[in-house]
């Protein structure tokens, strides 16, 4: 299909970018690491503190971080006016979208395989769930950032203080996705029963899905010439 | 081709387009002249649905282009002032990308195709962001021309071009004239923008101030008829 | 007129709603006077919760419409509701302050307030970052709808995540004698024809200043 051809084709161009200068990523990378220095000075790294709020020091240096990724997504796009280009080619607004939300799903993702083992080393947390389960958390929380936070992105960029006013615009909106992942990655880390997490997880699913699913029709609105 | 009526355009409080109406022929190749500021940039954005009208009514090939812009998209390219190119990617996966966002059939050869054209069949390989002003051009005229659109917007096409890059847009616009394309650019240089030309348009202020068939003028008329026509704009 | 009218009701009930509050109602046994802000603070929030409702719609038929007057009521409900949550956010903390011994709880209803206050600083903020009028009406339309859609997962989340420890407000269990739910009921009703009042205002401002610089701009034209 056009629209799905599309999709692949700004997603593709978005990833051969990347990767010839790995600027995303690499800085993505580099922030997160220090986010959570900042977190272990901030804490006694060997107390008991540490293992409380670990699943919070976990979403703190993600989220952070994926502002970082978030702030770039659409300022690319500007360089040479590229998103007239790209607007001027592309057969309906939801395709950039689906694209970038998938492009920055992916950078979030690379960066949080490495930081979350470091993490774990960094804090010799030993975790006494099942890793699936927490992938999945992991999985469903980024996604939903990534919904919100590519669509409130397209907003930001067109306005004059983009980078300022993006977290702004997004952390108050994404709470309740806060909320949920960092509880559901609390009660896996600790091994907690089916009956703990499965509310939590719900709350990330629904989470999910409203905010693709609106975004995705709202965006003509945003990205309108 | 192309019917544009009472097109205003407001951004604020200001005016910058008011009620503009044209009819563009299919294969009329039109050239527009006008002061810094007269809103020609701000047409050619309207009429390849790169903008909104604040008010007015744009028909493309018979659509109504400002509900169903989806449908004529593939049928515009656009050279605007700026490139729409990507720094980090290469001539060649510049134009893959929007080939595939066009859904180009045969792209690979499309590509060497128009990269041949605008004389980058060298440069294909290197990043957009090693290039010089003149090839990014060139390369934003290829990628104009790429999926073969029926209309062709062009901003200010030659500056930054050298004499070969003057010759190889006339020679490419040339046949696109032939070819029955139709050709909608705005530039302000008298003599390149006459050679090619079936009407003249000036616009002045935002308004549609003078629009005559290209056949008769000369250089020297054209510049005559622009100075009557912006009058004490000009002092 | 109708403004006129609405000004003069709205008036009217506030003064009695006033008056109900301090000299009618008894006070509650155990807290005392304090406890009177409890009016005032369940009136802002159902004003605040209200606000925001309009500027959901408001930014609904704005898209649809593109009529200006749509994005007017959206832009002055959100600095209302801003203002009414900021008296909520207020006079939260004075009466846990009083009934709990300490300035801020993260209970449920607060808490859900304060991030409503975030959403719509924010939807502020958008308005005043983006300068050409038509794509900030776009945008804050947009984005009142999307933070309207957030505020109950907003209120679910918190509440599972509170649940943990005890639901130190419920408004269902504090004895209300008759006297105090028709002080309550009264001054609910009072804010809400203060909240037309103010809304029938600023859009009447708002119109007045778009006319003004229509009326300029065609002089400008002649
Ligand atoms: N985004 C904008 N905000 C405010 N004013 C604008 C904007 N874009 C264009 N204008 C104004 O609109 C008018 C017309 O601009 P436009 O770019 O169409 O001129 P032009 O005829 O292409 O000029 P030039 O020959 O310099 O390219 C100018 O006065 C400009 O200041
Ligand atoms: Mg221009």
């Amino acid at each position: 299909m056009r629209y799905f051809a599309q999709v692949r084709a700004l997603l593709w161009k978005d990833l051969v970018s990347e990767l010839r200068t790995k600027e995303m990523v690499s800085s993505m990378l580099i922030f997160s690491f220090l986010v959570t220095v900042v977190f272990s000075f901030a804490f006694e790294p060997d107390s008991d503190t540490i293992k409380q709020v670990f699943p919070g020091i976990i979403w703190a240096a993600f989220i952070f971080t994926g502002i970082l990724g978030l702030n770039r997504s659409f300022i690319n796009e500007k360089g040479n006016d590229c998103i007239m280009g790209l607007m001027s080619a592309a057969v309906d607004k939801g395709v950039i979208f689906l694209g970038k939300m998938t492009g920055n799903f992916i950078f979030m993702t690379v960066m949080e395989a490495i930081t979350l083992p470091v993490l774990f080393v960094l804090f010799d947390y030993r975790m006494k769930g099942s890793p699936i389960l927490l992938i999945i958390v992991v999985v469903l929380g980024t996604l939903g950032f990534a919904a919100i936070g590519t669509f409130l992105s397209a907003l930001s960029v067109n306005t004059s203080n983009s980078e300022v006013l993006l977290p702004i615009i997004l952390f108050p909106l994404i709470t309740p996705l806060l909320i949920a992942a960092v509880k559901a990655t609390a009660v896996i880390l600790a091994g907690g029963e089916f009956a703990e997490w499965s509310n939590w997880l719900t709350i990330l699913l629904a989470y999910d899905i409203i905010f693709t699913v609106i975004p995705w029709f709202l965006v003509d609105y945003v990205l309108e010439v | 081709m192309l019917k544009a009526e009472n097109i205003t355009k407001k951004i604020g409080n200001t005016t910058i387009l008011h009620g503009i109406d044209l009819n563009i022929a299919g294969g009329e190749f039109i050239t527009v002249f006008g002061p810094n500021g007269a809103g020609k940039s701000t047409l050619l954005k309207i009429l390849s649905m790169l903008m909104k009208p604040s008010s007015g009514n744009l028909t493309i090939n018979g659509v109504n282009a400002l509900k169903d812009t989806a449908r004529v998209r593939g049928s515009v390219g656009v050279i605007s002032h700026r490139t729409f190119l990507y720094d980090n990617l290469t001539a060649e996966e510049n134009l893959e990308f929007y080939g595939r966002m066009y859904g180009i059939d045969n792209l690979r050869d499309r590509v060497t195709e128009v990269l041949s054209e605008v004389g980058l069949e060298l440069a294909f390989n290197d990043p957009v962001r090693i290039f010089s002003r003149g090839m990014q051009q060139r390369l934003a005229i290829a990628r104009a021309i790429l999926h073969r659109p029926e209309i062709l917007f062009l901003d200010e096409p030659y500056t930054g071009l050298d004499q070969q890059a003057v010759e190889i847009l006339n020679s490419v616009l040339a046949r696109l004239s032939i070819k029955d394309r139709t050709v909608f650019m705005i530039t302000h240089n008298f003599e390149q923008g006459l050679d090619l030309s079936d009407r003249i348009l000036i616009i002045n202020k935002g308004r549609l101030a003078f629009t005559e068939k290209a056949k008769g003028f000369t250089p020297d008329k054209l510049k005559k008829v622009y100075m009557e026509v912006l009058g004490g704009a000009v002092s | 007129m109708v403004r006129k009218v609405l000004g003069w009701i709205t008036f009217v009930m506030v003064l009695t709603a006033t008056y109900l509050v301090f000299l009618w109602v008894p006070n509650e046994k155990v807290m005392g006077p304090v406890q009177k802000i409890f009016y005032f603070h369940v009136a802002s929030a159902w004003i605040g919760f209200l606000a925001f409702f309009v500027v959901f719609i408001a930014g609904i038929a704005y898209l649809v419409t593109r009529n200006s007057f749509w994005d007017s009521v959206g832009a002055a409900s959100a600095e209302i509701g801003v203002m009414f949550t900021t008296i909520v956010l207020i006079t939260g903390p004075i009466w846990a302050r009083s009934a709990w011994n300490a300035w801020w709880t993260w209970d449920p209803r607060l808490t859900t307030t304060l991030v409503l206050w975030f959403i719509y600083v924010a939807y502020l903020l958008i308005r005043s970052s983006v300068h050409e009028q038509e794509k900030k009406s776009r945008f804050s339309a947009v984005f009142g709808i999307v933070g309207f859609i957030d505020v109950p997962i907003v209120w679910f989340s918190i509440r599972w995540w509170r649940t943990i420890h005890p639901v130190v407000v419920d408004s269902s269990g504090l004895a209300m004698s008759s006297k105090m739910s028709f002080t309550l009921i009264f001054s609910v009703a009072a804010f809400t024809f203060l909240y037309f009042y103010l809304l029938s205002n600023s859009v009447f401002v708002e119109r007045m200043r778009s006319e003004l610089s229509e009326l300029k701009e065609a002089l400008l034209n002649r």
